[in-house]
């Protein structure tokens, strides 16, 4: 049974995700640490960590789609999964710095001699030892994502109210990570690391094995996430998001697999940002805004949602726009990204990967004798149109849009 | 509750009204084990409402309503009363839409429904043969793979039929099956809900009066959330008030 839902996990287009991201694990860090610089081939390191970085949003991205394009669940939140798994690692990386700090102090992390603390908070226990940070970057987001989705789901707060209260749980977060008197540094947030596991955590061989890291665990995300899509549980899913009480009249606990999926896409989010944080050297409160939780739902609309690949290649693209903009016209960021996101809702609701099955399909439906008029229908109202179209409509390929609850 | 021994569906007294608009007024309606009953009655009269409660879609303001002799159903959710073996077609059919023919009734039939079974779940031998027996029953065998948005509106309610035999359970709901159908398909329709009763309770919503005859089952005429009458089709269809209120309009 199990060995079954794992080569399901790998079927179509799966293995090829997972095998091009296994080799870029491998040929970037190589391309970067064995070809000297100036050399046709070298990856220079900045590239690496740019990278890098953009493999952890792909996997935030990833996570997001989970919910939303399979389960129908518009969080705007997930930003602060990914922060609280940032902060987690933060924790750990700023507990090695031992006493390199400006203020000397062993065990005291400099805010906190600063801010006159006497001894670690409990919750900075046991943070030094790699596997229980490890631990906490898992366990934080997911056990965060259980109880607000335990209580959200079973009362059966869905749509528009729902991804409310997603955006007010990150933005809560925000305020209380700004304050100092919760420990976690403040609004400077937690930099000036030194090493990771042991290493220097700005070298080049660090740097190269952050990135391999990086895209092994956006590769398993992909095949964790594909399993899951591929199964029943994975059809329920679908179900779900679009014809919620439907799927509970099965007999199908929906809140169940709401909270599954959203578990699941929280310890995900997590992973991706502890991951982030020694890539870009400091995790502040600023992670936790509700922009950034906004900006991970256009990355997946861009690239198109309900699909593995779409989020990882939109969050690439988009933040590949986004570098390039900041630095070239900063002022025009936010217009472009405001810009990209109408254009795309408006006429690429499969975003970029729908577009190429739009192609596919338009070349199909321009050899058909007598193609169908298409007046965009969307579920019901729509019943006698299509009975009347009937066979015809086979190869339109047309999204149904989640339905609310009925 | 002890009249409720013996008997598959018991209401007793229900009423539920909406911003004081009363759709169901002290209604009461017996089914036996394997047996079938129409119901008919105007737009209005409280029939999808009454499938309403019984699936645990909406509670009711009074009243018993109890399933297989002693379980309350006004206690539970609707998940769980569909997992005690009440499966319902909606009068708007509703299949999903962005899914094949097939995956919907693979997630119809009677499996666990647990998360972690779900998600492991691997389709044998047995469950596609059930599969294969359900798609030529309802006739979609040529349609498996197609996506259930791409069906005629009369497919989308074989399909909802399908997935209510796919779920096995003991009492059928079903509202208006034979909207949408051409005539050859009602009779068909009729054919096979006969053959689902000689084992399973059903109760049937429906308008169409020859597809009632063909029925050949007691039949409730509903006016205003209360019975009318009871009887075979000739006494309801006979009775001065259904005449009157029902079938003279
Ligand atoms: N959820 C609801 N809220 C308000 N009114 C409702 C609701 N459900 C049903 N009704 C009303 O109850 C009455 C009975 O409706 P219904 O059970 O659908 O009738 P039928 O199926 O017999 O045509 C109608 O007047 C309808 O408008
Ligand atoms: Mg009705």
């Amino acid at each position: 049974m199990i060995t079954q839902a794992l080569f399901r996990a790998l079927d179509k287009k799966a293995i090829w995700v997972v095998a091009i991201l296994l080799v870029i694990a491998l040929a970037v860090p190589a391309a970067n640490l064995l070809i000297p610089p100036g050399s046709p081939g070298h990856v220079p390191n900045y590239l690496v960590t740019l990278f890098g970085k953009y493999l952890t949003y792909a996997m935030l991205a990833l996570a997001l789609d989970l919910v939303w394009g399979y389960c129908g669940i518009l969080s705007l939140g997930h930003g602060a999964f990914f922060a609280l798994g940032g902060y987690a690692m933060g924790m750990y990386l700023m507990r090695q710095i031992g006493d390199r700090g400006v203020y000397g102090d062993p065990v005291l992390p400099d805010f906190m001699v600063f801010l006159n603390y006497s001894e670690l908070p409990w919750f900075w226990q046991g943070m030094d030892q790699f596997w229980f940070a490890m631990l906490m970057v898992v366990l934080v987001p997911g056990l965060l994502a259980f109880v607000f989705g335990w209580f959200a789901f079973r009362s059966r707060v869905t749509g528009v109210y729902l991804s409310i209260i997603t955006q007010a749980m990150t933005y809560a977060l925000l305020l209380a990570f700004f304050r100092n008197d919760m420990g976690f540094g403040g609004n400077n947030g937690l930099t000036d690391f030194k090493d990771i596991l042991g290493q220097p955590i700005t070298a080049t061989t660090t740097r190269a094995s952050l990135f391999a890291a990086t895209a092994i665990a956006l590769a398993l995300s992909v095949f964790i996430c594909s399993m899951i899509v591929n199964s029943k549980l994975g059809k329920v899913m679908i179900a779900v998001r679009d014809a919620e009480s439907r799927a509970r009249f099965l007999g199908y606990r929906v809140e169940y697999v709401k909270l599954f999926a959203f578990v699941v896409s929280a310890v995900i989010a997590g992973i991706a940002g502890a991951l982030y944080v020694p890539q870009v050297g400091i995790i502040n409160p600023g992670e936790f805004a509700p922009a950034n939780s906004i900006e991970v739902v256009i990355w997946t609309a861009v690239g198109g949602r309900g699909t593995i690949i779409g989020p990882i290649i939109g969050a690439i693209i988009v933040n590949m726009g986004k570098s390039y903009f900041t630095g070239a016209l900063p002022e025009l960021w936010l217009f472009a990204l405001g810009g990209l996101f109408v254009f795309v809702t408006l006429f690429l609701p499969k975003g970029i990967v729908g577009l190429i099955g739009q192609w596919r399909g338009y070349s199909e439906w321009r050899n058909r004798p007598a193609p169908p008029s298409d007046g965009a229908p969307s579920g019901e109202a729509h019943a006698s149109d299509l009975a009347e179209r009937g066979e015809n409509t086979k190869t339109v390929t047309r999204a149904p849009q989640p339905k609310p609850a009925e | 509750m002890s009249k409720a021994l013996d008997t598959m569906l018991y209401l007793n007294g229900v009423s539920v009204s909406f911003d004081g608009f009363k759709a169901l007024n002290s209604l009461s309606i017996i089914v036996k084990p394997a047996e079938m009953l129409a119901i008919i009655g105007p737009n209005g009269a409280g029939k999808t409402t009454m499938m309403d409660i019984i699936t645990g879609k909406t509670r009711p303001d009074a009243g018993e309503v109890y399933f297989n002799g002693r379980t309350d159903l006004t206690k539970l959710d609707e998940a769980a009363i569909a997992n005690l073996g009440i499966g319902r077609k909606f009068q708007k059919p509703t299949v999903f839409e962005s899914q094949s023919v097939w995956d919907n009734l693979e997630m119809a039939l009677k499996k666990p429904r647990g998360i972690f079974s779900t998600l492991f779940y691997a389709s044998d031998r047995e469950d596609k043969d059930r599969i294969l027996d359900i798609l030529e029953t309802v006739r979609l065998a040529g349609r498996k793979d197609d996506l259930a948005a791409n069906l005629s509106h009369g497919q989308k309610q074989w399909l909802e039929i399908g997935m209510l035999l796919a779920q096995d359970p003991k009492l059928l709901l079903v509202d208006e099956p034979v909207a949408g159908m051409t005539d050859a398909e009602t009779v068909e329709t009729a054919n096979l809900l006969r053959e689902i009763s000689k084992t399973r309770s059903v109760v049937v919503v429906e308008h169409d009066m020859s597809f009632v005859r063909d029925l050949d089952t007691r039949v409730t005429c509903l006016a205003e959330g209360t019975v009318l009458a009871e009887g075979s089709l000739e006494q309801v269809s006979a009775n001065p008030t259904v005449i009157e209120r029902y079938l003279g309009r």
